[in-house]
């Protein structure tokens, strides 16, 4: 069945395509985008503020993925969990219900814990992100990782990497600081398989640990 | 997801003048309703603006008002000092919503604006007047345990999804708007709307207008307020009913009063009959049962969603006793 669109944004008689053109008509940029192929653009360089990218364009995008300087070139509907897993193969986010309702796909940007389904990349322009694959450093796993380990915190394992995340998160925002508060701030982290009284002892023990996180 | 363009704004007057220009685009805060709207295929806008860049997350006391920018986050709000000594009831109902991760990226200005979670609005294969006016309303004869007792038409039946509002009504705040036609100011219970004979109007804003930020006055319901939301599961859940109670004691007398309930209506629904009716009585269980009663008036069910007509009454009384330490 054909996709509807709102019926509070269409303008009587005007086609889609022409919708379109009037949209680019406002960028003086356009042009020079059209014949410069997206390799050579280079997004500093570039200001995108207040200006736009067409239906299918590329838009360049430069932002620190676990600590590494990326320059991009993304199609606008790219959610930073299908930047993470489809175009840089960092597998480790996990799509769940790709809906927000799930927490799987949590990480954080800018140190706050988010959901990457519900981030559309291109407004992270300048951001740091960090992904399980960054937690560790080196082959020391970070503490979190180390006490879901010994409190058998996941039984499949699909939804750890967002538990820990959002662990961390749940540390570091100061609201570990009983398993009432845990629960309560963990709940946006669906676990299938029940493991929940695993996953709040290890949270609690890494805020009892006192370590860093 | 359809694909879109994208444009990025860091003034409001260039957010304004960029969505005008253009018949289907849509503004983009923290995305966290707008961009599961998009990949449902409820909402494709052909163009969105990004107005992440605008500097509108300012929370200050301006006036003796407490001031919230349109931008500034639902967490960032809950935990800011000024809030929870100002406006603790606002904080409270804030963190009773969604999830952390979701408060992280949500801002006051789209909780405003965020749709409702009508399962049939959810869905573009099924009938819904809010999402295509005209195709009848699925959930009036359909399922509707989550719908609507006070204020439906036979348009729609859906509710107001949002915590924060229900607390934003209670406490009389003021939506700063800018537009095409300058800055106005509306009363937060003017600003949502009953769905009436359109029900794809979640608000009185004209298009092109932009929330810049909320307004609270003072108040003196610091001490005795409560938001208490029923729902499915403990946490991460839509409420069936929740009530903000707000009340200012002399003793054991009620000098003032502000009661509002959520998950009931298509806006956050301010009980003003059952808060006259408490003004200058006591603060006692008797007295809050003949307010529910008060507040409950005109309440009808559809079926699934009758139990609310019990619950509501309950919660209304239970949010009451908690906040004047009666319960």
């Amino acid at each position: 069945m054909a996709r509807k669109k709102s019926p509070n944004h269409q303008q009587e008689g005007q086609q889609p395509e022409e919708g379109r053109r009037n949209f680019l008509k406002q960028s003086t940029l356009l042009t020079a985008l059209a014949v410069t192929p997206p390799s050579l653009l280079k997004a500093a360089e570039l200001r995108w503020d207040e200006k736009a990218a067409s239906y299918f364009e590329k838009v360049p995008l430069a932002l620190e993925i676990n600590g590494k300087a990326q320059q991009l070139s993304v199609e606008p509907r790219v959610t930073l969990l299908d930047l993470l897993r489809e175009h840089l193969a960092q597998t480790g986010t996990k799509k769940g219900c790709d809906h927000g309702q799930c927490g799987a796909c949590t990480v954080h940007v800018d140190g706050k814990r988010v959901l990457s389904c519900l981030s559309l990349a291109v407004t992270l322009e300048g951001k740091k992100v960090t992904t399980i694959e960054g937690l560790s450093t080196g082959d020391q796993l970070h503490p979190m990782q180390e006490a879901f380990i010994k409190h058998d915190g996941f039984q499949c394992g699909y939804c750890t990497p967002g538990q820990i995340m959002s662990g961390v998160g749940c540390i570091r925002e100061g609201h570990a600081n009983s398993e009432e508060e845990i629960r309560e701030y963990m709940s946006g982290n669906i676990c299938r398989c029940g493991a929940y009284p695993n996953i709040v002892k290890a949270i609690a023990e890494v805020k009892k640990g006192g370590q860093k996180v | 997801m359809i694909n879109f363009g994208y444009t990025r704004v860091t003034t409001p007057k260039a957010a304004v003048e960029a969505l005008v220009k253009n018949s289907n685009a849509q503004w983009l805060a923290g995305g966290t309703n707008l961009v599961d709207l998009m990949k449902k295929g409820v909402i494709v806008p052909q163009n969105l603006i990004d107005i992440n860049n605008l500097p509108l997350k300012e929370i200050k006391k301006d006036n003796g008002k407490l001031h919230i920018g349109a931008l500034a986050l639902n967490s960032d709000v809950a935990e800011n000092d000024l809030v929870r000594q100002q406006q603790p009831l606002l904080s409270l109902a804030l963190q009773a919503g969604a999830s952390q991760q979701i408060r992280n990226m949500a801002t006051i200005g789209g909780n405003m604006m965020q749709r409702t979670r009508c399962s049939y609005f959810y869905n573009p294969d099924m009938p819904c007047n809010k999402r295509e006016p005209g195709t009848g309303c699925g959930a009036l004869k359909g399922f509707n345990r989550m719908h609507a007792i006070f204020g439906t038409s036979e348009k729609c039946i859906a509710v107001h999804p949002s915590d924060m509002c229900i607390a934003l009504v209670a406490l009389d705040a003021t939506v700063l708007i800018t537009g095409p036609k300058g800055e106005r100011r509306i009363s937060f219970q003017n600003f949502h709307r009953l769905p009436g004979d359109a029900p794809q109007r979640d608000n009185t804003l004209e298009r092109g207008e932009l929330i810049t930020g909320i307004e609270i006055p003072d108040n003196a319901f610091k001490d005795h307020f409560h938001y208490l939301k029923i729902r499915d599961r403990t946490s991460y859940a839509f409420a069936l009913v929740s009530v903000a109670a707000a009340v200012s004691l002399q003793g054991d007398t009620i000098q003032d009063v502000r009661l509002a309930m959520g998950g009931v209506a298509h806006k956050p629904w301010r009980l003003v009959e059952a808060e006259n009716f408490l003004k200058g009585k006591s603060a006692s269980e008797a007295n809050f049962r003949q307010a529910a009663a008060v507040a409950m008036k005109g309440a009808q069910g559809f079926g699934h969603n009758n139990f609310k007509l019990k619950l509501a009454p309950n919660t209304l009384v239970e949010a009451l006793k908690t906040a004047t330490g009666k319960a």
